[in-house]
């Protein structure tokens, strides 16, 4: 155990401090950028394969999963030399997906085929196809991995998937155009994001009954431009940060009484985000102006935007 | 011999099981009038009018809305039927009215009208997908008549716009003879007087040569005496000769109107705010590009279906009241909700600026305000609207 310390001791005086990476996918450039969020800067770039949006690590962070949508494939890259080792069967155009807390098990939202697509990463074979609504897009999962959500952009709902039986349970109306889903308060509240309809549904997870519903206002821009897409809680999930499209705005929201506290200004069509290992720092995707706009937490205030590839998309942290 | 023998009907059943759904079952049928118009020849062949134009959006709307209904017991269904040139409209029309107070229907203002008039239809939904005539939500207005195609002074309105932020303000108009030649220019000229621009000279297409042979020798003779100018305006709303006009003219400048820097319903450049997913749904389901005319009724359709997922109803007077009510909103791929405006049942949407390659703008542009909604700014205003059946 002793040795063990002193490996580790060592090992961190000879490598320089390395708090961690942010992972960006480049919609347009068919590029993953990876941030060093000590230095803010991007040190290295990938090829991937076409249309990258969704992004995720697997647990132990060895593995990345990424969507390559016009690829039609999720693939696996070790993160340490950015090889793509393999592709996993996807269904079609994936766009969005959620790692089980199994590790074992993808589940994809296939945008074209209103399927929602559950792959097994180590047998890499599809385990179950379900149908959802036209254009699904957001996918959560419940802490104890029981409930899937996909949402589906047409159809305005969130689906609810048992992930015992992988058949459906519930689906839950909701605003125009939902983009994207968490579960938060150790999954009793489902939160669902409605680009179009403007707001943020939060849902009971226990009776799928809505909990209250929360709309954004930003002086100077219209309703209609301000739409929420990702959203991510902060770890004593007292607050979301709401990345409001293209009003290029983040809003911090109050997760106990659903108000917004701040709005704080970004890069062009914010689209999703990260936070770094210490949730010091988050990382927002700035679509159209193609940059990574760095939010100071505490602070509530942007730092520093750093150029990525072309429409940034996805972001994942790793240690 | 029956009158309307040539009509065609066609059934489309969509009926999906229910395994899920937590409302009362309902069900919806909506029709599809196809009356059809004797088109002029024109000098070009390249871009054949596809049958199924208007036609094929309604169908992938009704695909989008029996997905949704699944989950909550609503099914739809879709009949169609087609009018040739000539034949008995109102009796194709009564047919489809005794089965569907539903119906998208694809005509000429004066049909439309007629067909809305009709005692059948006096509680019926009735959707222009095929007509911009600014009269019809204007002084021709009808309370059971809504409008899915902009009309033709949004669409105007919008180029307008793009004149005014290029600082284009000395501009030509070359104009078609056809009747919607003819509307159109009046709805540019309107246009260009609402954003304080001024019409330059003006020219009448009058030739009858094949242009495919000798454009590059009669076009530049042709605009010469235009002089020097911002922007040539070209009104060809068939597609006759405006694509001879674009790279022929005297001096270098750009064309647009119908041709070159067009305002558009739809088109197939279109890509940002989700729209990929719309046209390869659409280009898979029906080998071709998705048209303006297939957006509006693909646009009317999903309207109605929106209706009857928040409603859950299929009452007529409860999905109009809802569609023109402020809860009502499309998601429609142009990046912002779509509306109706409740004095004259126009689809309140945003104007497509582009060429054949690639979306240049999209109206309203920035910086045109409006004190309620900026979608406003284009076409008939509600102060401007002459419209009062709707209030």
């Amino acid at each position: 155990m002793k040795l063990c310390h002193m490996i580790l001791a060592s090992l961190s005086l000879a490598v320089p401090a390395h708090a961690g990476e942010i992972w960006v996918t480049n919609e347009k450039d068919d590029t993953l950028s990876v941030i060093d969020t000590d230095t803010l800067e991007v040190i290295q770039t990938y090829a991937t394969g076409e249309r990258p949006r969704g992004i995720t690590f697997s647990a132990d962070f060895s593995r990345v999963y990424i969507c390559a949508s016009d690829s039609d494939a999720v693939q696996v890259m070790d993160p340490e030399t950015g090889e793509i080792l393999h592709d996993l069967p996807s269904g079609e155009d994936p766009e969005q997906f959620v790692l089980h807390p199994d590790d074992k098990h993808l589940y994809i939202a296939n945008e074209d085929d209103a399927v929602t697509t559950v792959v097994d990463v180590d047998s890499r074979k599809v385990v179950a196809q379900i149908d959802v609504g036209v254009e699904p897009e957001g996918m959560a999962v419940s802490p104890d991995g029981k409930v899937v959500i996909t949402t589906s952009e047409t159809t305005n709902m969130a689906h609810w998937i048992d992930t015992g039986t992988h058949t459906l349970f519930a689906n839950t109306l909701v605003d125009s155009r939902p983009r994207h889903a968490e579960f938060t308060k150790g999954g009793a509240e489902l939160w669902v994001s409605s680009e179009i309809g403007g707001s943020i549904t939060v849902f009971d997870s226990a009776t799928q009954g809505e909990l209250g519903k929360m709309t954004f206002e930003i002086k100077g821009v219209h309703p209609d431009r301000v739409q929420p897409v990702g959203f991510e809680f902060t770890p004593d999930e007292k607050y979301a940060f709401v990345a409001l499209g293209p009003a290029n705005h983040v809003a911090v929201v109050n997760a106990q009484t659903y108000e917004v506290e701040e709005y704080i200004l970004v890069g062009r069509r914010v689209w999703h985000m990260a936070f770094d290992g210490d949730h010091a720092r988050l990382f927002t995707t700035n679509g159209v102006s193609g940059d990574v706009t760095v939010i100071d937490v505490a602070a509530r205030k942007a730092v520093k935007s750093i150029k990525v590839g072309r429409f940034p998309w996805g972001a994942a942290f790793r240690p | 011999m029956r009158k309307f023998a040539e009509i065609f009907m066609v059934c489309v059943a969509v009926q999906m099981s229910c395994s899920l759904g937590v409302a009362a079952d309902v069900a919806l049928s909506i029709g599809y009038l196809e009356i059809k118009q004797s088109r002029p020849p024109t000098l070009s062949n390249l871009d054949p009018i596809p049958e199924d134009l208007g036609l094929a959006g309604a169908q992938t709307g009704l695909g989008d809305n029996a997905t949704t209904g699944r989950f909550l017991g609503h099914s739809f269904d879709l009949q169609s039927g087609i009018v040739d040139v000539g034949a008995d409209h109102v009796a194709a029309t009564a047919d489809m009215l005794s089965r569907t107070p539903f119906l998208l229907i694809d005509a000429p203002a004066d049909v439309l009208l007629a067909i809305a008039d009709l005692p059948q239809a006096k509680d019926a939904v009735l959707f222009n997908i095929s007509a911009g005539d600014t009269a019809l939500r204007d002084t021709d207005c009808r309370a059971n008549l809504l409008h899915a195609l902009p009309s033709d002074a949004m669409l105007t309105d919008a180029l307008a716009q793009v004149f005014v932020q290029k600082r284009w303000t000395d501009l030509v108009m070359v104009s078609g003879t056809y009747p919607q030649d003819v509307a159109y220019a009046d709805a540019m000229r309107r246009s260009l007087t609402k954003f304080g621009l001024k019409l330059g000279q003006e020219k009448t297409w009058a030739f009858d040569a094949d242009m495919r042979r000798n454009a590059a020798q009669e076009v530049p003779l042709f605009t010469q005496p235009l002089g020097d100018y911002d922007a040539l305006i070209v009104a060809d709303e068939l597609g006759d000769f405006g694509r001879y006009l674009l790279y022929n003219t005297w001096v270098a400048r750009p064309v647009t109107g119908s041709e070159g820097l067009s305002a558009l319903t739809w088109s197939p450049v279109i890509e940002q705010w989700g729209a990929t997913q719309l046209q390869n749904r659409f280009a898979q389901e029906h080998d071709r590009a998705m048209q303006s005319q297939d957006y509006a009724a693909w646009a009317a359709m999903r309207t109605l279906g929106e209706a009857v997922t928040r409603t859950g109803s299929n009452d007529p007077a409860i999905l109009r009241d809802y569609i023109l009510s402020d809860d009502f909103e499309l998601a429609g791929f142009k990046g912002r909700p779509l509306t109706w405006r409740d004095w004259n049942g126009q689809l309140r949407q945003p104007i497509a600026i582009a060429h054949t390659r690639a979306l240049v703008a999209q109206a309203p542009l920035e910086g045109f305000l409006h004190r309620v909604n900026e979608l406003d700014t284009l076409g008939l205003d509600r102060p401007e609207s002459r419209c009062e059946v709707f209030e």
